[in-house]
């Protein structure tokens, strides 16, 4: 008897935190999410596909567009991730001032990115590149460069004051391991974006 | 709680990266057709994808079911391809407007 109460008493704990993620329902909301944003850059990329094979005439994508600016772009995120698990790393470590400078890297990093890519769509516009139209062929390849890329865009933006928003609060919170789970949980979102970006590039600039 | 993840080497995950990406860059002016590099492209692009969400996402050192909450959108991508594949191949003809493009500027 009393060893079964002894053994039940640190069990009730564990099963009323869920076996999904005992350690954190907050992530566990982030993965639902993220797991519903894929869905959703799926399908624009797989109506993407279907466009493309249906039409005669849809241009080169890498001819038109040019690939090196987006290279760069495709570097600075991947650079902005590590950026990421670096600020992490050091709360883990305690170190709430290192944190927020990674934080703060990541940060400016999207900032740059988004705005290479205005750089990017401003050039574009000017070539001709337009919503309804352009000089190199099917209409629909404006339509969906600026629907894809915008749409990621955004959650780049969106990202950028998500982690200046956390970095207020590692600021707020004297106690490192306080905030550790929401600069995890960010993070998760900022790689998500990072890795939409890698099929963004290959299906919309490199195929 | 940070003592449970085991950190992966997040630098060398970053050169692999950096370099699977050059490694793309030069498979889009490879001789081989469009049928083999775009299977190539897709299958970096995929690689890459995975390497993010299993280091840098920590996926590879989480629950299980947390796994399977990821691999979900994956399922449903998997079967949007199958659904709209018809759509996508075997259309009599195919959508073209050279030409309504030509003229539209003339028109305005």
């Amino acid at each position: 008897m009393s060893q079964a109460a002894s053994h039940a008493a640190p069990h009730a704990v564990e099963a009323a935190e869920s076996p999904l993620t005992p350690e954190s329902w907050g992530k566990l909301g982030m993965w639902i999410f993220l797991a519903g944003d894929a869905v959703g850059f799926g399908t624009l990329l797989a109506a993407y596909g279907v466009m493309r094979s249906t039409s005669a005439d849809w241009p080169n994508p890498y001819e038109v567009l040019g690939i090196n600016l987006t290279a760069v772009m495709t570097f600075l995120l991947i650079c902005s991730s590590v950026t990421m698990v670096k600020a992490l790393e050091w709360l883990g470590k305690g170190d709430r001032g290192k944190c927020r400078m990674f934080l703060f890297f990541t940060a400016l990093g999207g900032a740059i990115f988004v705005s290479l890519q205005a750089y990017e769509w401003t050039h574009l516009i000017h070539r001709g590149l337009h919503v309804d139209g352009n000089p190199w062929g099917a209409a629909l390849f404006g339509t969906s460069f600026f629907i894809v890329t915008g749409f990621h865009g955004l959650h780049v933006t969106g990202g950028v004051i998500y982690l200046l928003s956390v970095i207020g609060v590692v600021s707020r919170r004297p106690d490192p391991a306080a905030s550790y789970n929401v600069v995890e949980i960010v993070g998760l979102y900022w790689h998500f974006v990072d890795l939409v970006w890698i099929m963004v590039f290959t299906f919309m600039y490199l195929l | 709680m940070a003592g449970e993840h085991k950190h992966p080497n997040y630098m060398a995950i970053f050169w692999l990266l950096a370099v699977l990406t050059v490694v793309e860059l030069i498979v889009v002016f490879l001789p081989f057709g469009k049928m083999v590099n775009g299977t190539l492209l897709c299958a970096l692009a995929v690689g890459k994808a995975a390497v993010v969400a299993m280091y840098f996402m920590h996926l590879r050192f989480e629950t299980r079911t947390l796994g399977l909450i990821a691999i979900v959108p994956l399922a449903i991508a998997t079967l949007l391809v199958f659904v709209i594949l018809p759509d996508a191949f075997f259309v009599d003809h195919k959508t073209a407007n050279v030409k309504p493009a030509a003229e539209a500027p003339a028109k305005h």
